[in-house]
């Protein structure tokens, strides 16, 4: 309350047209919810799905279909190489890649923290746009949160996604069969990398950037090239290449021999593996895929497969095998071998 | 126990002061900033043994060649002194 | 990357394993001193193309693995119930200590922070003056200079959030501890390269003279380790026990006399309990009585119980080459990497988790079945 000229004036908080930062309000459902919405996301996003402003979205669809969910959660947010934003969009494109899907329409889910820079929030929004644009999928529905602060990580994103199948996509654990080559799509390791050369305590100096990327195109031109020859299809994200291939020994069950003298490693990620002690094996990616193709189109999928932007470091790093099921063996760079094994959890730089 | 790895010595700089003696190594083409503090000698162009961002030794390049032609010389000095194992 | 990728040849590997092939006329059993020798040797798959008749022992050479359980529960202290940030290596995360670990400590809300070196955890108390930052200095004589360091450039800078909390232990005591006990049946010593580059070797020119066993100064690569064992069993074969340096690279006589220096101006020597092993007189290293206000012990003076191993471990025994993993009733069972027992399940550079990720699975489903 202030007085002027002998007359009482109330001065009520009103709700400032725009903030800097991220507040309850915006998640309130009130008038900064509405002026977020409209100008950071709507607007973005505009398309025929979401200019319904309804509740959720009509889709017409037809046959097979696939269908996903992800989420979204890293530190730091923005990256060598990308932000959360484009992460969220390829993370569940390339999940249904993986199935054989065309992405054809995305949901976003956003939960924001209090204090999340209104700069931050919109360079990630644009990464989301530039992101569905080069997919081609269509984000049409979505929502948005807010927590307070010291509740979340500055921000959180799910995605689900759908698509149709690729008509000639069979792709299952199951269809792996003694003899299938193992190709993975170029050089592995370079997230997990990227992600730690930023992180306190760890940092370096490297031109290494994550490897985010979507996987479909390579899915579907190998799908399209060799149809049920592609018998299981996966991308190698949390606990890298070894844990993936661990996983399909424990469904199929069947062995896998893998040669690490085939597995490409950018130099410079194999150097800041060296130094904090981790075995790229184990290292996250956001745009590596494994294929297991039978045996006699192997060389040609491969072929394939580096001609693809993007890929031209795809290399056969091994086969299935019918002895020591449930294991992966390595052939070592001396020719020795090993047990690959799961993880008990997430890779430690170490010391000793 | 004791993770090292050789890294090149890129460029040298002091810190606190000019008291301590700080180089950008290069590991393969990433950069990390290690203490020379263990290693007075050391110089640009050195390739370093670093261990928890510390320096701790430099390697000799003479002797770096020997672990090559061990088994000729060990097959030479057999030749020199014939029947030696079974002693 | 150069002085790397080299000593990975697969040819003169073959060469040496042909060698070590001809030579080998008798059973020897090597003891590799060092984790790192442990994980290189498995990693790269080199104990199965050895000759049958040599057999490896892991030895102590992991400091993760034998700080006691009473100090990683004082590092939990500190961090939950004393409020301080603390900072360490990322292997010793996942130790668990009388009851938990730090992973877990971390997860239930203390501030652990993992470092590559001691010195980020100095600028961290810098730029935090308002945090009190312990450092978990963990580690054998090749981290000792660099922790010692961390407390000289804390002193300089006169932070007064800064302690570390020792656990450094020595190698020559624990190995005349190993050799002098009458079960012990080594033959043969591949001492750890690192340690030696800031230690040297003429520590052990009386062990090899005293307990008539050859020791061989060697590296962590492939062609590192091949030519260390070649020269092991070439000194046995032969009836030889002398110190020879496979390392010379970077290995000198003396070691490092700066980093030798370093350790001397902060730390003095005191009797240690090593865990699975116990007190090892004159095999640790504390803090001077001048740096005493770094040394997180006397900072925050609490008293933790002294924990035992447990009665099932047999942790010690198998540092000591007395029993193989697969003598333990736990191991594979109870005792896994995801839930280990002991410390030599918990560090990679473990002997039971190093034998559990390479034959685990197997030799255990198979005696599963038959069970």
């Amino acid at each position: 309350m202030a007085t002027t000229n002998g007359k009482v004036q109330l001065h009520c908080p009103v709700p400032k047209p725009e903030t800097e930062i991220i507040t309850l309000g915006h998640g309130s459902g009130g008038i900064l919810t509405n002026q977020l919405l409209d100008s950071g996301v709507f607007s973005l996003f505009q398309n025929q799905y979401l200019d319904e402003r309804h509740d959720g979205s009509v889709l017409r669809l037809n046959g097979k279909i696939a269908f996903t969910t992800d989420s979204f959660v890293i530190s730091p947010i923005f990256f060598p190489g990308g932000n959360i934003g484009e992460l969220a969009v390829y993370g569940t494109v390339n999940d249904l890649a993986m199935c054989g899907a065309t992405p054809e329409f995305l949901s976003l889910g956003l939960i924001l923290e209090e204090g999340l820079t209104m700069d931050d929030f919109r360079k990630i929004l644009t990464a989301i746009k530039a992101a569905a644009d080069l997919v081609g999928v269509e984000i049409v529905t979505g929502d948005t949160k807010v927590v307070e602060r010291g509740k979340g990580d500055q921000i959180f994103i799910n995605t689900t996604g759908i698509g149709h199948l690729h008509p000639q996509a069979n792709i299952s654990a199951c269809r792996i069969r003694p003899g299938d080559k193992i190709i993975v799509n170029g050089e592995i390791a370079s997230h997990g990398i990227a992600i730690m050369s930023v992180r306190e305590g760890l940092a370096f100096e490297s031109d290494i950037r994550s490897d985010t990327a979507p996987l479909h195109q390579p899915v579907l031109a190998l799908l399209d090239a060799f149809g049920e020859n592609i018998h299981c299809l996966r991308d190698a994200t949390r606990g890298g290449v070894a844990t993936v291939l661990n996983e399909i020994t424990r469904q199929c069950p069947l062995g896998i021999d893998i040669r690490e003298t085939d597995i490409p490693v950018q130099a410079s990620v194999a150097g800041a593996c060296e130094i904090l002690g981790l075995d790229p094996l184990y290292v996250a990616n956001e745009g590596k895929f494994l294929s297991f193709v039978a045996a006699e189109v192997a060389g040609e999928a491969l072929a394939l497969l580096a001609s693809i932007p993007g890929n031209s470091q795809a290399s056969i790093i091994g086969e299935v095998v019918a002895t020591h099921p449930g294991q992966v063996i390595a052939t070592s760079i001396i020719g020795g071998r090993r047990m690959v094994g799961m993880l008990p959890g997430e890779q430690l730089p170490r010391i000793c | 126990m004791c993770l090292a790895i050789p890294g090149k010595v890129e460029e040298i700089n002091m810190i606190m002061d000019g008291t301590v003696r700080m180089a950008e190594v290069n590991f393969g083409g990433i950069l990390k900033t290690v203490s020379l503090e263990m290693l007075p000698e050391a110089v640009v162009g050195d390739y370093v043994l670093v261990h928890v961002g510390f320096a701790i030794g430099i390697v000799d390049p003479a002797e770096a060649e020997r672990v090559f032609g061990y088994l000729a010389e060990i097959g030479e000095l057999e030749e020199l002194a014939p029947g030696e194992e079974e002693k | 990357m150069k002085y790397l990728q080299e000593y990975r040849d697969p040819q003169l590997a073959q060469e040496y394993l042909r060698e070590i092939h001809r030579i080998t006329t008798r059973p020897w059993r090597i003891m590799e001193v060092c984790g790192g020798q442990t994980h290189s040797l498995v990693k790269n798959g080199i104990i199965e193309m050895l000759p049958e008749k040599i057999t490896f022992i892991h030895g102590p050479g992991c400091p993760v693995c034998v700080t006691p359980r009473h100090l990683i529960d004082l590092a939990i202290y500190l961090c939950e119930t004393a409020g301080v940030t603390l900072c360490s290596y990322g292997d010793m995360l996942r130790v668990p200590g009388g009851e938990k670990s730090l992973l877990s400590a971390k997860a239930a809300g203390a501030d652990v922070r993992i470092v590559y070196s001691p010195l980020e955890a100095v600028k961290f108390a810098a730029e935090h003056p308002e945090k009190e930052v312990v450092f978990f200095a963990v580690g054998f004589e090749t981290t000792a200079p660099a922790n010692a360091l961390s407390v000289v450039h804390a002193a300089r800078q006169k932070l007064e959030n800064y302690a570390i909390l020792s656990s450094h232990v020595l190698v020559p005591p624990a190995l005349a501890a190993i050799l002098q006990d009458e079960e012990c049946c080594i033959d043969g010593i591949l001492a750890a390269g690192h340690v030696c580059t800031v230690m040297g070797f003429e520590e052990y020119f009386p062990l090899a003279a005293a307990y008539q066993v050859p020791i061989v100064v060697t590296g962590f690569e492939p062609l590192d380790l091949l030519q260390g064992i070649l020269m092991t069993v070439r000194q046995l074969e032969r009836g030889q026990a002398i110190v020879e340096n496979q390392y010379a690279r970077v290995v000198q006589k003396s070691g490092n006399i700066a980093a030798r220096q370093a350790i001397a101006d902060v730390f003095k020597i005191s009797d240690r309990q090593w865990r699975g092993i116990g007190c090892i007189p004159e095999s640790g290293l504390e803090l001077k009585e001048a740096y005493a206000t770094y040394d997180a012990r006397k900072k925050y003076p609490v008293q933790m119980p002294e924990v035992n191993e447990g009665d099932t471990c047999i942790a010690g025994e198998i540092m000591k080459g007395l029993k193989k993993p697969f003598d333990c009733p736990n191991f594979g069972r109870n005792c896994k990497p995801e839930t280990p027992l002991g410390a030599a399940m918990v560090s990679s550079e473990g002997t039971c988790a190093a034998y559990y990720h390479f034959h685990g699975d197997a030799h255990f489903s198979s005696e599963e079945r038959s069970a």
